[in-house]
């Protein structure tokens, strides 16, 4: 259980021309579980490898417990970190792969054998323990992973992409078990993924990187409803969010915020009238990709199937967008211009 | 446009020309290795001398007379003792010379060309260097400890003689023909041993020290036992390589000083060759067959079975 300080960290390569981490400072309080989010380059992963001590920091300073830990070697930190791979040692057995952390801080033999057992049970991996890493499924692989993370019971938990190389389906379920296990062991967790829903699924706040920095640090509905710019606003959501040329800024809506109306231009509505290029169906929802009257904007709108039922290309319908869920961004900076009543997300 | 019919079809012509580039390979494998080796099982089942045409068949004669012959026993124990001995000191040194050559160092370009030069150098060229590198009376080695005060007075480490005689007392000559093997297939060793690091996932050596583990338990915990059927590559080539070695006993010591460092080719050769009795010669070095048909066969299931 600890809490986790970054202040100003920034970590460079080819003597500081590519700055993987540039200058990010993070509080991230004891208990929590972090998501960093972003891209593939976006220096999510160096920015944990370099909390975990894989990686040396160019500038700043990084406070596991209020101990300045940048000097530290990885094993003197006490966390525990899963790979998208899960790094299982491939000649030791489940029940050594779990047992290795206790045996480097040389913990008594029946001790151990306690422990093993304890985190077996609790990633139901008991009747695996005599096995070796190539005769498990992905899944199991990674029951093995978390349980030799969590058999020391570290401060810290760094996960990094661990349900990438799962399919789809064990995904669900395995999001599900993540939540249920950080609410019964309460570490400090930090969770690096591309994948926005996962994000918005597990964390209890996010952090969206972009080129080493972090663009914006939320909970999961201030990222989603107020990003602090285009590019926050463009990366989440499914479709993510349309954007509007007004003058020299953007109005911003969600596809899901558009909606059919019976009589024209409703009030506190704003309205949208789209020439339809293309209707997909996709069983819940419909999605409908079609063109602003007037400018030729593209936008892209999500409406429930049942409300869908009438819309075909080829038509020129009337859309709205309650007025009070759209945003406004500056054209030039990306920045979310404050509506008033509304406040800017708070890191 | 007529249609001229040739002799031979493409593919046949194609047929023809893999075989005549094959030819030389076959002539050379058959000629120069096949009858000689059928040669060697023949004589050794005969009386055979150099001194005339006679055959007369003998049996296992020749070699049931070796194993009565205490030099014979002598070369056997060497030729183990020297090839064990070469081996352990690869891999130990080769292990350490990799694990050197990973790290980033400046000027490793020169450390890496120092570590490889033994293997450029032809053998029998080495060995005659080594020659005079151990020789009784003009040895540098000898001279530099003589200039540090370690040799040549009483009570000194190297003892109260002038020189040390490399290569003429027989516990010293046999350790000197170690010292030479393993220089020379160090860097053979360590190539290899150096591409199994390499091998070897990044991210299992990073769990080993996010885990918790020192250098020393990384290094026999978790990446020496990854290397074992690389470490079985090696075992087997080095076995190979000195156990048929007869380029350096012959030119260092010639089996000397009174066979103390007579291993088995060479003396295959002075009992054939130079003595004439081409029959124990040939029994002498067929000795040499079922001990490395068992080591290739035990070290490939070796590698086979770890194969993750």
């Amino acid at each position: 259980m600890a809490k986790l300080s970054i202040e100003h960290l920034s970590t460079t390569y080819d003597h500081g021309r590519v700055k993987a981490v540039d200058d990010v400072s993070l509080e991230v309080p004891d208990g929590e579980f972090l998501v960093l989010l972003g891209a593939s380059g976006s220096g999510k992963s160096t920015l944990m490898r370099t909390i975990a001590g894989l990686e040396r920091p160019s500038a700043g300073t990084i406070r596991i417990d209020g101990r300045i830990s940048n000097e530290d070697p990885p094993r003197l930190r006490n966390i525990a970190m899963v790979f998208q791979s899960y790094a299982l040692y491939p000649h030791k057995t489940v029940a050594r792969n779990i047992s290795f952390p206790l045996e480097a801080i040389r913990m008594p033999k029946a001790r151990i054998e306690e422990k093993v057992i304890w985190a077996a049970r609790l990633f139901d991996i008991e009747r695996l323990l005599a096995r070796k890493p190539r005769e498990l499924s992905g899944g199991e692989r990674q029951r093995v992973a978390l349980a030799r993370a969590l058999v020391r019971t570290p401060s810290l938990f760094l996960m990094d992409e661990p349900l990438s190389n799962l399919d789809a389906k064990l995904r669900h379920s395995a999001r599900r078990e993540f939540k249920r296990l950080h609410q019964q062991t309460g570490i400090t967790t930090i969770y690096v993924t591309h994948d926005q829903v996962e994000a918005m699924g597990l964390g209890q706040r996010i952090a969206v990187m972009n080129h080493g920095r972090i663009e914006q640090i939320g909970t999961p509905r201030q990222i989603y409803h107020e990003p602090a710019n285009t590019f926050v606003a463009q990366f989440m959501g499914s479709p993510p969010m349309n954007l509007i040329p007004d003058g020299d800024t953007l109005l911003g809506f969600h596809p899901e915020d558009a909606w059919l109306p019976d009589t024209a231009a409703p009030a506190g509505q704003y309205p949208l009238v789209i020439a339809i290029q293309q209707v997909e169906a996709l069983g819940a929802d419909v999605l409908v990709y079609g063109a602003l009257a007037g400018d030729g904007a593209e936008l892209i709108l999500k409406l429930p199937e049942r409300k869908a039922q009438t819309l075909a290309a080829g038509q020129q319908r009337s859309f709205c967008v309650p007025e009070a869920r759209m945003l406004r961004f500056d054209a030039r900076t990306g920045l979310r211009i404050d509506a008033p009543g509304r406040p800017a997300a708070q890191a | 446009m007529a249609r001229t019919r040739s002799p031979l079809s493409l593919a046949q012509r194609d047929t023809l020309l893999a075989l005549g580039m094959v030819m030389p390979a076959i002539l050379y494998i058959t000629l120069l290795l096949g009858i000689p080796i059928i040669l060697a099982v023949v004589y050794s089942l005969n009386d055979v001398t150099t001194g005339g045409t006679a055959m007369r068949y003998i049996g296992l004669e020749n070699f049931t007379a070796l194993l009565d012959t205490p030099d014979f026993m002598r070369a056997i124990g060497n030729t183990f003792n020297i090839t064990l001995s070469t081996l352990v000191g690869v891999l130990v040194l080769g292990t350490i010379q990799a694990e050197l050559l990973m790290r980033p160092v400046r000027g490793k370009w020169l450390i890496r060309f120092l570590i490889l030069l033994p293997w450029t150098a032809p053998a029998s060229l080495s060995a005659i260097a080594w020659l005079w590198m151990l020789d009784s009376t003009f040895s540098p080695i000898d001279w530099m400890l003589r200039g540090m005060g370690l040799l040549g007075h009483p009570g000194a480490l190297f003892g109260d003689f002038d020189n040390t005689f490399w290569l003429g007392r027989s516990g010293l000559a046999l350790f000197s023909i170690i010292l030479v093997n393993i220089w020379r297939l160090l860097p053979l060793g360590t190539v290899i041993i150096l591409a199994g690091l390499n091998g070897v996932p990044r991210d299992i050596v990073e769990q080993a020290q996010i885990d918790g583990a020192g250098y020393f338990r990384r290094l026999f915990q978790v990446i020496l036992p990854m290397l074992i059927p690389v470490f079985g590559v090696t075992i087997l080539f080095t076995f190979v390589f000195v156990f048929t070695d007869i380029a350096t006993v012959f030119i260092l010591t010639r089996g000397g000083p009174a066979n103390a460092t007579q291993v088995l080719p060479t003396l295959a050769f002075f009992t054939g060759v130079q003595g004439g009795s081409l029959g124990r010669g040939a029994a002498t070095a067929l000795f040499l067959l079922p001990v490395l048909a068992a080591v290739s066969i035990l070290t490939l299931s070796l590698i086979r079975r770890r194969e993750i």
